[in-house]
């Protein structure tokens, strides 16, 4: 098993590589370039504008920035914004644990609502039951998520007034980030009603980023099941007099919980990536709204350091994923 | 009172072209310390009427019988529940395909406790003890090793013993063999056959055996039904059914034995398939592939008396002479003066 960890591991710096030449080179290709876009409406001089180039170092032919880059990097420098002067990995950190809080609570209302719906459709095959919940999760997959968003913010934040619209917490309340979790830190803080406000911030973002997910592994989760309840084990199980629910829940999800798991893992990939839509309706300070302002503001450093370490942690989540089918796998274990 | 008594036993399967008839009126028993063996080609209803037996068969399945009794308790009158506490336990199975039987997912161990933690309230101790010695008692070797073992880790004959421990895990009264050497090896195959035989000798269980292979018959059953297309159509110990066979398609099914054909010549073979869901024939079944079958067997058909095995046939064999067939048994007893 330490022997495949560590394998995974050694493909990871190919990976990388590729993967800081395409944020270095994609970036540039876009129109524009940060001074520009820095000094708005009012016009520049054009020696002016060549002159802050030249101080920032972006004067200079691609591949020495790249190299200088590179050696940064090897360095475990990641660059600096060249809008906000911040180091791009502290600006990392403090923004990724908002994302993970917000990912973490949509991942686990995913899993915890597909998993049974899609059990209970292959079970219930052909009825009506499997027809809802079939129908449900394609229209939650093909809803586009901003207006699935701004629907739910219009019923329940402005016309019932349950929720907040945007943001982590009510400003009623001020704590020091301890974790970054405001789930956790809310409740650290031991102010009365914090962590109530925190979830109620919560509850909306969870619910919209969790809405594709969810429709995925309900229907990864059904097809899985109908093909392993046809198999000879199922019926093995069953002859054994064990009940319906060991046998549906035991036997036949183990099996099926193979596919199942590489799903939620590559949905878990793209949710860390920055759920961007939703953090951006909900305002919700993690990564996907941070790359999304730092792109509109050719803040170069940002882009492609946050790209890296973007990249980093869905390569990682991946091989949790692998570790992981290992383990629900015994054949594939060595 | 025998152990098991089924009698009349029916079972539909709904299709989008109507519904189909996998088993039709099909009764059997079998007495305990019995080895009963249910013969017949593939799509004869042998396996579907011993699923309907277990409920294993899928909801869907429409399952009607006069009777259907195991050890003095009517099974038709079961709930799922209750008779869940009898399969598994008093009436256990083993199926044709040992590898994919076994969960892939969970050891031997796992797999050979749950039925010894559910059925006999076994801990965990008694479990590894009992699963331990249930290993040893099918032949296993190393069975403290094998525990931990997956299934992808054992080859189709280990897989089947364990499944046959399984079986045995609760000393079931009667063990319903589904074809357990038919994706075996022929020296894995004879080798299970004589450890189905073994242990139905040691423990005194009832053991149904179904196959398709007349020497697997010969070798290990007392008693043989056989049956063609959801029906039975004759019932005879052993050495009665190879020495006279009553019914013309076990004649015939014998006849093409490998063994028994001529060496140099054509194997020998019935003409024609079983009937399908939409080419039922009237009346005998067997007719369109029957050389004895007159107009009356295509109207109507009569089962015997128990002299001539039950047969389901108007003209049964005796000694391969059709009994009071129009023309044949004629021109037959005719040659005979």
């Amino acid at each position: 098993m330490l022997r495949f960890i560590f394998g995974r591991l050694l493909v990871l710096i190919p990976t990388f590589i590729g993967v800081s030449i395409i944020a270095f080179a994609f970036i540039r290709m876009l129109p524009g370039d940060p001074v520009m876009l820095m000094s708005g409406e009012r016009v520049m001089a054009p020696e002016r504008h060549a002159q802050i180039m030249a101080e920032l170092g972006l004067d200079r032919p691609m591949y020495i920035q790249y190299f200088d880059y590179l050696v940064g990097l090897l360095q475990g420098d990641f660059g600096k914004s060249i809008i906000s002067k911040r180091s791009v990995l502290t600006d990392f950190l403090t923004l990724f644990p908002a994302t993970v809080e917000l990912s973490f609570c949509a991942i686990v209302l995913a899993v915890a609502l597909g998993i049974p719906a899609g059990v209970l459709a292959a079970v219930k095959r052909g009825t009506w039951l499997d027809q809802t919940i079939m129908g449900t999760a394609l229209i939650g997959y093909s809803m586009p998520i901003f207006w699935w968003g701004l629907l739910l913010i219009i019923f329940f934040s402005g016309y019932l007034g349950w929720t907040p619209v945007s943001g982590r917490i009510s400003l009623m309340y001020f704590f020091k980030p301890v974790t970054g979790f405001m789930l956790i830190d809310s409740l650290l803080s031991g102010q009365p009603g914090a962590f109530k406000s925190a979830v109620t911030y919560l509850i909306l973002p969870t619910i919209v980023l969790a809405t594709i997910p969810l429709a995925v592994i309900a229907r990864q989760t059904r097809s899985a099941m109908l093909e392993v309840l046809g198999e000879d084990y199922v019926r093995t199980a069953r002859s054994k007099g064990l009940s319906p629910f060991r046998v549906v829940g035991l036997h036949a999800l183990r099996n099926a919980m193979i596919p199942v798991i590489t799903t939620i893992g590559l949905q878990v990939g793209v949710l860390l990536a920055g759920a961007i839509l939703t953090e951006s309706i909900f305002s919700w300070p993690g990564i996907g709204k941070w790359m999304v302002d730092s792109v509109f503001k050719r803040d170069y450093a940002v882009v492609q350091g946050g790209l890296l370490l973007i990249a980093a942690v869905i390569m990682i989540v991946n091989l949790v994923v692998d570790v992981l089918y290992g383990l629900v796998n015994p054949r594939i274990r060595r | 009172m025998p152990l098991l008594e089924i009698q009349n036993l029916t079972v539909e399967f709904p299709t989008i072209s109507g519904l189909f008839r996998a088993v039709d009126g099909v009764s059997l028993t079998c007495d305990t310390g019995e080895i009963l063996s249910i013969v017949g080609e593939s799509g004869s209803g042998k396996s579907v009427s011993m699923l309907a037996l277990m409920g294993l068969l899928p909801s869907n399945a429409r399952i009607t019988a006069d009777r259907m009794a195991f050890d003095g308790k009517d099974l038709l009158s079961l709930s799922a529940r209750q008779r869940r506490t009898v399969i598994g336990k008093d009436m256990a199975m083993i199926f044709q395909e040992p590898m994919s039987s076994l969960n892939p997912c969970f050891t031997v161990g796992y797999q050979l406790g749950e039925t010894l933690r559910l059925h006999m309230g076994l801990n965990r101790a008694e479990r590894r003890t009992r699963s331990i010695e249930l290993l040893k008692f099918v032949g296993i070797p190393a069975p403290e090793d094998r525990l931990g073992n997956y299934p992808h880790q054992m080859s189709g004959g280990m897989s089947q013993r364990v499944m046959i421990a399984m079986a045995l895990a609760c000393n079931p009264k009667l063990l319903i063999a589904d074809e357990p050497t038919t994706a075996l090896d022929v020296t894995i195959q004879a080798q299970i056959l004589e450890l189905l035989v073994r242990l139905q000798r040691e423990n005194g269980m009832a053991l149904v055996l179904i196959t398709h292979d007349m020497g697997v018959v010969a070798e290990t059953a007392e008693r043989v039904q056989v049956q063609y297309a959801g029906q039975k159509v004759e019932e005879q110990p052993v050495s009665g059914l190879f020495r006279d066979p009553h019914h013309p398609y076990t004649a015939a099914l014998l006849a093409s034995l490998p063994e028994r054909a001529v060496i140099g010549e054509r194997l020998p073979s019935i003409p024609g398939v079983v009937p399908g869901q939409h080419d039922r024939p009237e009346g005998c079944l067997f007719s369109p592939r029957c050389t004895f079958a007159t107009d009356l067997c295509r109207r109507e058909v009569h089962e015997q008396g128990p002299d001539f095995g039950r047969a389901l046939c108007n003209y049964p064999l005796r000694i391969g002479i059709p009994m009071g067939h129009p023309t044949l048994s004629v021109a037959l007893a005719g040659e005979d003066a």
